[in-house]
C-alpha cells in the first residue's frame, strides 16, 4: 500500500501553523486496507477506527511565553474477531507492513482468550446525523497570532500590576470507524481554548473559555475579567468552616456534576457501583433538575457515533429531579434487554459506555440575581483537585481555587480564604434554589458540558487552608 | 535512528535555533484486564514518532511528528524553530541554559523476565484465578484485575554532542474487590489502589505479588467493612501504610518541590508551591527524623522515576530534599537551576511520549527508612488509627491544606490492633503533619511504590513517579475529617 503519510500536507517551513489534516478518502482508504489485509489473515470480523489530530498551545507564565509546542500525529487501531474472541491493537505506522503486522497482534490476542459469551456480531451500516464543527478560522489560527494575542493580555496584566499566566490552543482532529460489515463514519472538528489566572500578590482569579470556533471568545476580555477579579479577590479573609449558601459560577458546577457522568451508565449499575442503584425513577434530585445527553446540542463538540460507530442518541437521563434512564452499549442493551443509544466505548472494555455531552437544563437566573438575593453567602469562581470520598452518597472533596468571595446582603463585600468542601451531589443537587441560563462550561475537573450556574443552599465546607 | 535526530537537528540550526533536543521514542504497551471473570480490555499498542525542542530568538518552540520521512522531520524542525520565533513575541527574558556535558551512552533498565514474552495465556490465568478467589467470597458483588505492560526506547540527541539510547521495560498489576450493600460500596484493593503496583521490573514484578494468597484476604474485607464501625472524627494518633504514605510524599512533597511551580509557571494548571525561594535551608519542613531525597539512579530501587539520563540529557542523581527535617533542595532542570543557586541541573526533565514537552517531574521522590520494627510502633501506640490503602485524594493548589481517605482502617488500642474501621480519613497541613511525624519504620518495611498517574502540564502529560516509603506514624492529625459533615 502506498503510505497515505506521503501524501499529507505539512506546515511549510516559513509557517508556524499547525499541519493540516489527511482528506477524508485517505483515511477511507486506510480503513479500506486494514479491512482487505484483515480478510485476507483469517479475521471473520474487524473494525478499524483511525484518529488524526494537529494541536498547538502556548503557554505564558510570569507575563511571558514559556512553552510553546505543536503536534501531528495519526493512529490506527484495529479490532478483530476469530471464533467468539476479539481483541484490540494500535499503531502509528501506517505501512502495509506496519498495518498487517498490526492485525496479526490483534488476532494472536484474540486467540489466546476463553471466548466472550457477551459479544456481539459487528454492526452494519448506520445513518447519522449531521453536525458541523470544523471552523476554519480555528485550524488557521497560527502561533504568531496566539503569540499577539497573549502579549496584550500580558501586557494588561502588567498595566495593572499583576501576573498573569495560561494558555492559548487551536487545533483540529477528525476521526473515522469502519468495519467489516460495511459501517463507516467520519467525523472532524476543530476546537480552541483560552485560559487566564491573574495573580496580584497572594491573591488570584481566573477565566477561560473553550469552543469550536476561536472566534466565540475574546482573549482580551477574558484577560480583563481575570484581572479585576483577581484585584477583588486581594485581602482575603478567613471565614469559619460550615454551611453556607453558594453560587457556583457554571465552570465551579461543571467540575463537580461532571464527576456523575458515568453513574449514568448501564454497565455502572449492572457492576453495582453507580450512585444510581436502587436509585432509578425516584425523586433523587431537586424538581429544577433536568439533565439530558445530546452531542446534537449547539454547544457541545464530538462525533455522533460511538466506539462502534452506532448513532449517538439524545438520552433524557433525569427529568425534573427523577433518574428516568440509563445509556446503554450494544452489549448492555442486549443484557437489558433494551435498545443501544450509542454512547459505548470501543471495544473491548471493562466499562461499557458513558454519557459524554451532558446538558444540564437552565434556568433564567442571573449572577446578579443570585448575589441580589443572597443574605449571607459565598460566590465560587473555580474548584479544585475534585476526587471522590463516598461513591454511593457522591460525596465529593476538594477545594475553592482562583477567587471565593463573600456574599453580605445582596452584595460581594471581599474576598474569603479557599475552603476544602465535602459535600454530596445528590444533596446538592437537592438544594439548587437558582439556575443561571445553561451555557457551554469549561473547568479542569471534568470534560466541556453544557451547565447553568447554580445558587444551592447549605454546601459544606469544612477546613480553610492558608491562602 | 541518529539520522532522524540528526536530520532534525540539522534543519533547526539552518532555520535559526542557537540550541536543539531531539526525543525520537518508541513506545509499546499492553494492557489486560478482567471483570467478574470475563476479560475485559485486550490490547496492544505502540506508537512512534519524534519531538523537537528549540531556542530560537531566546525563545522555546516545540513540535513533534509520526511522520518520519526526511520532508516530514524537515517540516517539524522547522515549525518548531518558527514557534520560537513567535515565543519570543511574548518574552520577558532570554532562556539560559546551565551548562551541561555531552554524552553518548546506552541504558537499559534491568529485569529478568520480558512481560511481552510472557504467553498472554499465562498472564491471563493469573488474572483471571485472582478474579476467581475473589468472587468466592460472599458479599462481593464486582471484581477486578488488570496487568500493564510497557517497553518504551528513546533516542536523545542534541546540538551539543548528545546521543542517548535508553530502553526502559515498566510493569504493573493489580487486583481489587468491591461490595454494595444497603446503601454503601465498600472496596479493597491489593498491592495498592487504583490499578496496584507499578514499577521499572519485568514479569517478576507480577509473580512477586503473591495475588493469589492476598484476593481472598481483600474480597474479604471488603465484604466485612459494611459491618464495622465508622472511623470516628477526632485529633488523634495516625500511622499510614507504606503505599498511601507514598501518596502522601507525593502530594505533600513531591509536587511542592518542582521548581517550575515555585516559579509560576504551572499557575494556571497544576498550582503554585508553599516552597518559595526564601524558604530554601530555612523551613523546617518536618520533623528532625525525616529524611526524604529525589533519587532517579537505579542505586535507589528500580522506580517509575528511575532512570539513567532525564529527557533533557542529564545524568539521574540524588538531591537531598528534607534533611535531618530541614528543606534542602527543589527538582529544577536546566532552565531553572541558576535560579536557587546550582550549577547544574537536578535531572529532572521528563516526558510521557515523543510529542510532549520535558517538563519538571518528579523522580522518585522517598522517605528513607527509620529505625523502627513495624510489630513495635504498633505496639508503641497507645492510642491510635492505622490507615492503609488510598481511597480519595486531595490538595488545594499552593499544596498546604490535604485530605485523604483510604480504603480500610485499624483502631489501635493499648499496642493492638483491635478492631477494623471503615471510610477513614485524614488532613491537615502539609508542613504541620509532617512535623508531627516521630516514628518511620526501618528499610525491611520500605517499599518503592509506583504512582502511574500523575499528570501535569498542557497538554495534559501523565508519567510514573516512584515513592519509597515504610509505615510511619503521625500525632496530632485530624482524622474523620471527609465524613464528619456527612
Amino acid at each position: 500500500m502506498k503510505p497515505p503519510a506521503q501524501n499529507r500536507k505539512v506546515s511549510t517551513a516559513s509557517s508556524a501553523g499547525a499541519a493540516e489534516l489527511l482528506h477524508e478518502r485517505e483515511l477511507r482508504r486506510i480503513v479500506d486496507t486494514v479491512l482487505r489485509l484483515a480478510k485476507s489473515t483469517g479475521a471473520e470480523e474487524a473494525e478499524v477506527h483511525v484518529d488524526e489530530v494537529a494541536d498547538a498551545l502556548t503557554r505564558f507564565a510570569n507575563n511571558a511565553i514559556h512553552q510553546n509546542v505543536a503536534e501531528h500525529g495519526l493512529t490506527v487501531s484495529i479490532r478483530t474477531v476469530v471464533d467468539g474472541r476479539t481483541a484490540r491493537a494500535t499503531t502509528n505506522r501506517i505501512h502495509e507492513d506496519s498495518l498487517r503486522s498490526a492485525i496479526e497482534v490483534s488476532l494472536s490476542l484474540a486467540h489466546r482468550q476463553p471466548k466472550d459469551p457477551r459479544l456481539l456480531p459487528m454492526p452494519g451500516k448506520q445513518r447519522y446525523r449531521a453536525v458541523n464543527r470544523f471552523i476554519k478560522q480555528t485550524a488557521a489560527l497560527s502561533a504568531e497570532e496566539r503569540a499577539r494575542a497573549v502579549r496584550r493580555a500580558c501586557d494588561l496584566a502588567v498595566k495593572k500590576g499583576q501576573v498573569a499566566a495560561g494558555i492559548y490552543s487551536n487545533g483540529q482532529s477528525q476521526s473515522v470507524v469502519g468495519n467489516s460489515r460495511g459501517l463507516f463514519a467520519a467525523y472532524r472538528e476543530t476546537h480552541s481554548e483560552f485560559s487566564i489566572t491573574a495573580q496580584e500578590g497572594p491573591a488570584a482569579s481566573w477565566a477561560k473559555a473553550n469552543s469550536t470556533d476561536v472566534r466565540a471568545f475574546d482573549p482580551q476580555k477574558l484577560a480583563a475579567r481575570a484581572c479585576q477579579k483577581a484585584h477583588l479577590a486581594v485581602n482575603s479573609r478567613e471565614l469559619a468552616p460550615g454551611r453556607y449558601t453558594v453560587i457556583l459560577e457554571p465552570a465551579a458546577v461543571l467540575d463537580l456534576v461532571g464527576f456523575l457522568f458515568y453513574d449514568f451508565a448501564a454497565t455502572a449499575l449492572e457492576d453495582k457501583r453507580s450512585c444510581l442503584n436502587e436509585r432509578m425513577a425516584k425523586q433523587l434530585f431537586g424538581q429544577n433538575i433536568s439533565i439530558s445527553d445530546d452531542v446534537y446540542h449547539a454547544l457541545q463538540q464530538g462525533a455522533p457515533f460511538d466506539g462502534e460507530g452506532l448513532p449517538r442518541q439524545r438520552v433524557l437521563l433525569v427529568d425534573c429531579g427523577i433518574p428516568k434512564n440509563l445509556v446503554y452499549s450494544r452489549a448492555a442493551a442486549q443484557a437489558a434487554g433494551k435498545r443501544p443509544t450509542g454512547h459505548g466505548f470501543a471495544l473491548p472494555n471493562e466499562y461499557g459506555e458513558a454519557p459524554m455531552n451532558l446538558v444540564f437544563g437552565g434556568g433564567d437566573s442571573s449572577m446578579d440575581k443570585m448575589v441580589t438575593s443572597t443574605d449571607r453567602g459565598l460566590l465560587v469562581t473555580r474548584l479544585w483537585y475534585i476526587r471522590e470520598v463516598d461513591p454511593y452518597e457522591k460525596v465529593m472533596t476538594g477545594m475553592t481555587r482562583d477567587g471565593l468571595f463573600l456574599v453580605e446582603n445582596g452584595r460581594v463585600t471581599g474576598a474569603a480564604r479557599n475552603f476544602r468542601f465535602n459535600q454530596s451531589l445528590i444533596e446538592m443537587l437537592k438544594n439548587v434554589e437558582l439556575l443561571g441560563p445553561a451555557v457551554r462550561a469549561t473547568g479542569e475537573e471534568a470534560f466541556e458540558m453544557v451547565v447553568p450556574a447554580m445558587k444551592v443552599r447549605d454546601f459544606c465546607f469544612s477546613e480553610v487552608t492558608k491562602f | 535512528m541518529w539520522d532522524l535526530c540528526t536530520n532534525a537537528l540539522d534543519t533547526a540550526k539552518l532555520r535559526g535555533a542557537t540550541y536543539g533536543d531531539v526525543r525520537v521514542m518508541h513506545l509499546r504497551q499492553r494492557d489486560l484486564t478482567t471483570k467478574n471473570g470475563q476479560v475485559g480490555t485486550l490490547a496492544q499498542s505502540e506508537s512512534l514518532g519524534l519531538g523537537i525542542r528549540v531556542l530560537a530568538n531566546g525563545a522555546w518552540g516545540f513540535a513533534s511528528t509520526d511522520r518520519l520521512t526526511r520532508e516530514g522531520l524537515a517540516a517539524c524542525a522547522a515549525q518548531a524553530v518558527s514557534i520560537a520565533k513567535a515565543s519570543a513575541l511574548a518574552k520577558r527574558s532570554e532562556v539560559v541554559l546551565a551548562p551541561e556535558k555531552a554524552y553518548v551512552d546506552s541504558w537499559q533498565s534491568p529485569f529478568r523476565k520480558d512481560p511481552f514474552e510472557i504467553p498472554l495465556e499465562t498472564q491471563l490465568a493469573l488474572l483471571l484465578a485472582a478474579d476467581a478467589e475473589m468472587r468466592r467470597v460472599k458479599g462481593v458483588t464486582l471484581t477486578e484485575t488488570d496487568m500493564q505492560f510497557r517497553k518504551i526506547d528513546s533516542w536523545f540527541a542534541s546540538s551539543i554532542g548528545s546521543r542517548i539510547h535508553q530502553r526502559k521495560v515498566i510493569s504493573g498489576c493489580g487486583i481489587a474487590a468491591t461490595s454494595f450493600q444497603g446503601e454503601e460500596i465498600q472496596k479493597r484493593s491489593y498491592p495498592n489502589g487504583f490499578g496496584g503496583q507499578h514499577s521499572l521490573q519485568g514479569y517478576e514484578l507480577v509473580e512477586s505479588l503473591d495475588l493469589m494468597r492476598n484476593a481472598p484476604l481483600i474480597a474479604e474485607e471488603a465484604a466485612v467493612l459494611h459491618s464495622v464501625s465508622q472511623c470516628p472524627e477526632k485529633v488523634g494518633t495516625l500511622i499510614l501504610g507504606g503505599s498511601q504514605l507514598g501518596l502522601q510524599i507525593h502530594e505533600s512533597i513531591g509536587h511542592p518541590i518542582e521548581l517550575d511551580r515555585v516559579l509560576g509557571q504551572e499557575a494556571n494548571f497544576a498550582g503554585t508551591s508553599f516552597l518559595t525561594l526564601d524558604q530554601l535551608d530555612q523551613l523546617k519542613y518536618a520533623s528532625s527524623i525525616v529524611n526524604v531525597v529525589a533519587d532517579a539512579r537505579l542505586d535507589h530501587g528500580q522506580g517509575l522515576g528511575t532512570f539513567a539520563y532525564d529527557d533533557e540529557g542529564v545524568p539521574a542523581q540524588c538531591t537531598d530534599i528534607i534533611k535531618d527535617g530541614t528543606f534542602r533542595g527543589y527538582l529544577s532542570n536546566r532552565e531553572t537551576a541558576h535560579l536557587v543557586g546550582l550549577d547544574r541541573s537536578s535531572g529532572t526533565m521528563r516526558t510521557e511520549s515523543w510529542n510532549r514537552l520535558p517538563i519538571i517531574r518528579m523522580t522518585n521522590v522517598s522517605l528513607l527508612p527509620g529505625t523502627w520494627d513495624y510489630d513495635d510502633l504498633i505496639s508503641d501506640t497507645h492510642d491510635g488509627i492505622l490507615m492503609e490503602t488510598n481511597r480519595s485524594w486531595s490538595i488545594d493548589d499552593r499544596r498546604y491544606q490535604f485530605q485523604f481517605s483510604t480504603e480500610i482502617g485499624w483502631e489501635i488500642k493499648g499496642g493492638k490492633k483491635v478492631r477494623m474501621l471503615k471510610n477513614p480519613s485524614y488532613s491537615g497541613i502539609s508542613t504541620e503533619f509532617w512535623n508531627s511525624c516521630d516514628a518511620i519504620c526501618r528499610f525491611d518495611h520500605w517499599t518503592l511504590w509506583g504512582t502511574p498517574n500523575c499528570g501535569k502540564g498542557q497538554p495534559m502529560q501523565t508519567v510514573g513517579t516512584g515513592h519509597g516509603a515504610a509505615p510511619a506514624r503521625f500525632r496530632n492529625v485530624h482524622i474523620g475529617t471527609a465524613f464528619s459533615n456527612q
